[in-house]
């Protein structure tokens, strides 16, 4: 049976140290390990290999081989869930923060997530992005009401280290330098063909993630001032659109 | 549904895979290449560069969609959401040609990222020939089916490569793209003559070519085992046969496939230089054979 | 903070921002590109060749790594970043 026989192929495929599968053979008409090791090899090398180009700052930050071997236990237990091969990995970031022997590089899993989250920005939907014209048409007794639709590309990082220098200063050969070692708010927007990476002002971090996560522009602003008194809600706002941060919307 | 024809969609020329690292020199040098071809799977994305560039490209090439995630040899029912994906692209971008592998890459737990190899049974092929004519419907256009490189063989298999793709023709209409570098691993993997495979592979249905270059490694009993790589130049005996099969098929779109260790893109212009080169002495061949019998 | 004080604040914040040079006319592209900016900070672009992880179609000659990632010590650019001009900076400092 044909059904039975891709099950079996599939289960090999996918154990290494399981035998080879019934059925299988070669023109001397024997079973031969190192030719299905071809198909394990293919499958293992090109997700891994998927995952270091997804995640090439984090491969660099730990070296080929230590990469190699966490992407290799990761693949195991991860298969991609769909042939967009674009899309794999969306999880590794977590895996990375628990994975024991990367324990102490308490950075390395917010650095997969600025990379992750990059790619996922680079194939989002296009949208235009709201224009200052366009924010400066709010009525403003509407203001603290409004709610803005985040740009499809848009996306926040927040991380207790510094991850979106150390993931800039790993875009440049040599690696170049991180500035200073601080918790960095990372925006990741695509107004139009290129991503962008910018770190927030820490003031303006947990308001930029509000708004965009869709609460009312007054109830942001609200819990930032009470936050943070010197918060300056009108600047805020216009850099964060500025950058590209929300898609333009029929209303408003 | 009417199924059309694309037989003379795709030139008679050399085409490329069309990789991210050469957008730029493709668009700002204007080479010239017969087609394009890309992967469907890797503009299934909602937007971004790929879409813009792809566009552009597509506007000044003819274009060929190569699927890799289709699973047709799978033993299970083909992804609806994919297909409505495909059809999506298709209808997008209007490629010159459509193409799928005689292989399967989708199982229970997920995507296996490998074209993996089936056994050719009468059951098989009546599943495969289900799912091209489902694919067809669903496209509302003829595919072409690519014959494999494989690495090993199943015992229960009772029908050669051959005959099973040439059956899913008859029954599907569908045409076939012969895969030339896939014929020498093959082969040579399974102890056969490649040249005797080109010449029983029927011709008439061969709308599209693929080259490539293989790696050379041994199995566990030291005899040759060729790997289907994609990350070199075309070797020498894949370019003869390559001829070989030209003067069967006449001059048809040939792509060269170059997907690992990328080079810059006049080396793999180059590649596709030395094939259009081998097409059009086909066509000057042919010319003079015709002029001759005059 | 009632609704009005706050409604009447957050317009007069936006207004005075917006009143300020930069907003008055159109935004240009590069603004919104981000490639001019006032607004936090720009970190490295580099957008080319960057598609990330496509399929492929073909296989390959490279043997599969199986080693025992979990004795394995990370040796890459986090032993040697410049941090604040000390190298060699794998754990975050204090405070």
């Amino acid at each position: 049976m044909g059904a039975a026989t891709l099950d079996l192929f599939a289960a090999a495929l996918l154990d290494a140290r399981s035998p080879l599968p019934v059925g299988l053979t070669t023109a001397r008409e024997e079973a031969d390990t190192a030719r299905f090791a071809v198909y394990r090899n293919n499958v293992h090398v090109g997700l891994t290999e998927a995952l270091a180009q997804r995640f090439a700052v984090t491969a660099r930050l730990v070296g080929e081989e230590f990469f190699r071997g966490m992407a290799r236990v990761y693949v195991q237990d991860h298969k991609p869930a769909s042939p967009l091969m674009f899309e794999y990995g969306e999880d590794f970031p977590d895996f990375v923060a628990g994975f024991a022997p990367a324990a102490g590089l308490a950075y390395l899993a917010d650095v997969a997530r600025v990379e992750a989250v990059w790619s996922r920005a680079y194939h989002a939907a296009e949208a235009d992005p709201l224009s200052v014209a366009a924010l400066a048409g709010i009525a403003p007794e509407r203001l603290a009401d409004t709610k803005l639709a985040a740009h499809p590309a848009t996306a926040i990082v927040t991380s207790d280290h510094p991850a979106g220098s150390i993931w800039a200063a790993h875009r440049t050969d040599p690696v170049g330098a991180v500035a200073a070692w601080k918790p960095e708010t990372v925006l990741i927007v695509r107004p139009d063909a290129e991503v962008n990476v910018h770190v927030l002002p820490a003031t303006d971090a947990e308001f930029a993630a509000a708004v965009l996560a869709g609460e009312a522009l007054g109830e942001a602003a609200e819990r930032a001032l009470g936050a943070n008194a010197a918060f300056d809600f009108g600047a805020a706002l216009i850099g964060l659109v500025t950058l590209g941060a929300f898609a333009a919307t029929e209303r408003g | 549904m009417s199924i059309r024809d694309d037989r003379l969609a795709l030139p008679p020329r050399a085409g490329l895979g069309l990789k991210p690292q050469h957008y730029r020199a493709i668009l700002s040098g204007e080479p010239d290449v017969g087609f394009f071809e890309v992967h469907a799977e890797n503009y299934m994305s909602a937007g971004g560069p790929p879409h813009r560039y792809l566009e552009t490209i597509a506007g000044r090439y003819p274009l060929s969609l190569h699927g890799v995630g289709l699973s047709i040899g799978a033993d299970r029912p083909l992804d609806k959401a994919h297909l409505a994906r495909l059809r999506r692209l298709v209808d997008r971008y209007r490629p010159a040609s459509f193409s799928e592998h005689l292989a399967w890459s989708t199982h229970d737990t997920g995507f296996l990222n490998d074209l993996l190899p089936l056994p050719y049974t009468p059951e098989t092929l009546a599943r495969v020939a289900a799912h091209v004519d489902e694919t067809q419907q669903a496209l509302g256009r003829r595919m072409l089916l690519e014959n494999p490189s494989t690495y090993i063989l199943f015992t229960e298999s009772t029908i050669g490569e051959i005959d099973f793709l040439e059956a899913v023709a008859a029954r599907t209409g569908c045409g076939l793209l012969l895969d030339v570098n896939n014929v020498m691993v093959s082969a040579v993997n399974h102890r056969l003559d490649p040249f005797a495979y080109v010449d029983r592979f029927p011709a008439e249905l061969v709308r599209e070519i693929h080259l490539a270059g293989y790696d050379e490694t041994t199995d566990a009993a030291g005899d040759r085992l060729l790997i289907d790589a994609h990350g070199t130049p075309v070797r020498t005996d894949v370019i003869e046969l390559y001829r070989h099969a030209l003067s069967r098929t006449g001059p048809v779109a040939t792509l060269i496939e170059w997907d690992n260790d990328v080079p810059d893109f006049p080396t793999l212009k180059a590649e596709a230089d030395r094939a259009d080169a081998l097409i059009a002495a086909e066509t000057a061949r042919r010319n003079a054979a015709q002029t001759r019998a005059a | 903070m009632t609704r009005s004080t706050l409604a009447l604040a957050l317009a007069g914040s936006l207004s005075s921002a917006l009143a300020t040079a930069a907003y008055a006319g159109p935004v240009s592209a590069e603004y919104m590109s981000g490639k001019e900016k006032c607004y936090g900070i720009a970190l490295a672009g580099q957008n080319d060749c960057a598609a990330g992880p496509g399929t492929t179609c073909a296989g390959t000659s490279t043997k599969d790594f199986q080693g025992n990632a979990w004795k394995a010590v990370p040796a890459g650019t986090c032993t040697t970043m410049n941090v604040d001009g000390h190298m060699g900076m794998l754990e975050p400092k204090e405070g």
